[in-house]
């Protein structure tokens, strides 16, 4: 049994361990809130914009006419991985990394074995993880969460829009983790460019809209900024599911030193009972030898 | 007329208004009650507003979309 001194200072240490992961809890779950809000928030700005979007009725003619709608001929690939800058959030980052890994194992393979697989990182997390994996990170973007506005991360994804209308890479596709609940992150892998055509039924209302200065010229306007949004929206999804996966992983944490100090105390009160009980056996005994 | 002026990180304004000034991208227009349907993108400018008290209010931005239907007026702004 080990010695009562030895046990009393384990129970202090997990208490102390206690709190701190408790007071993780705590931030994590009012970060989560205000990363909720910003998903709300955005949500009437992207509404409308899709909706303005349809009725511009011929809008998948103008779809399929834009630069970052056309394939084009560069065979090179680029991963977007978007995780957190800072770890204990369970296995949130881990999960985009083997995504990553598993797309440039299977469906980018033969890409792969040239060489034209390239990735990108936003957030560091990722990005330490697939280094040791030995995958070349070529660009990182780790200040976008310090103040994850639309305005800064409008340079990034403007970037991304570049490098594809440039025809540096054939396609964009982006791994990050969908906010759905406190508890529950949806690993996401989309097709960022060049621009998916959705099959849906268009009912295009018609109303004879006056177009200022032009109709092309909305339209090429409307779908840089839906690009913009969809990479905004991406992160916030992203940094919501952190601060989702954090709470939880804190909250298990704490269950779990809550446990171990239970057990702990026990352990301690029986190597303490243990010893009275040893001591009144050796007075007893003592007492014993001198009264005989 | 109902308008609303929504930016990606929040909604600006939201409400009832009698008149709307925008800052078109090829210049400045107004928006009575009963405007025919429009589609138009926005240059930096300010849009003024009067609302149901005719009260002015003005909001700046750096561009955008707007769309005027059926007397609802959507403003998508940027910063």
């Amino acid at each position: 049994m080990a010695n009562l001194k030895e046990i009393r200072s384990r129970i202090l240490s997990v208490k102390s361990t206690r709190q701190i992961t408790n007071a993780m809890k705590m931030v994590a779950a009012s970060k989560l809130r205000r990363a909720q809000d910003a998903i709300t928030r955005l949500r009437p700005y992207a509404n409308k914009l899709h909706e303005i979007l349809e009725h511009i009725s011929d809008i998948s003619d103008a779809n399929t006419q834009s630069v970052y709608a056309l394939e084009n001929k560069s065979d090179k690939i680029l991963l977007i991985l978007v995780s957190s800058n800072k770890g204990l959030c369970g296995p949130f980052n881990a999960n985009v990394v083997k995504k990553t890994i598993d797309l440039v194992k299977n469906k980018y393979a033969k890409e792969h074995k040239e060489g034209k697989v390239h990735f990108m990182a936003i957030g560091r997390k990722a990005a330490e993880m697939i280094e040791v994996k030995g995958y070349k990170v070529s660009e990182s973007f780790d200040e976008l969460f310090d103040e994850l506005t639309y305005n800064n991360v409008k340079k990034t994804a403007t970037k991304f829009m570049d490098l594809f209308a440039n025809k540096e890479y054939g396609k964009v596709e982006i791994v990050y983790n969908k906010f759905k609940n406190a508890a529950v992150q949806i690993l996401t892998n989309e097709q960022f460019l060049p621009i998916k055509h959705e099959e849906e039924e268009q009912q295009s209302i018609h109303n004879d809209y006056t177009f200022e200065p032009s109709k092309e010229y909305i339209i090429n306007n409307l779908i840089p900024d839906s690009l913009k949004l969809h990479i905004f929206k991406a992160l916030l999804d992203s940094n919501a599911a952190e601060q989702g996966a954090r709470m939880t992983a804190m909250h298990k944490a704490t269950d779990n030193a809550t446990d171990l100090i239970k057990e702990l105390t026990l352990s301690y009160n029986k190597a303490r009972q243990a010893s009275i009980t040893k001591e009144i056996l050796e007075i007893t005994a003592g007492a014993e030898a001198l009264s005989a | 007329m109902y308008l609303e002026i929504i930016t990606p990180e929040e909604t600006l304004f939201n409400g009832e208004v009698n008149y709307v000034k925008i800052p078109g991208s090829e210049g400045s227009f107004g928006v009575l009650r009963n405007h025919a349907p429009l589609i138009s993108s926005l240059g930096e400018g300010i849009i003024k507003i009067k609302d149901e008290n005719n009260e002015e209010r003005e909001f700046e931005i750096k561009g955008g979309v707007t769309e005027v239907l059926k007397n609802n007026i959507v403003i998508l702004a940027k910063f």
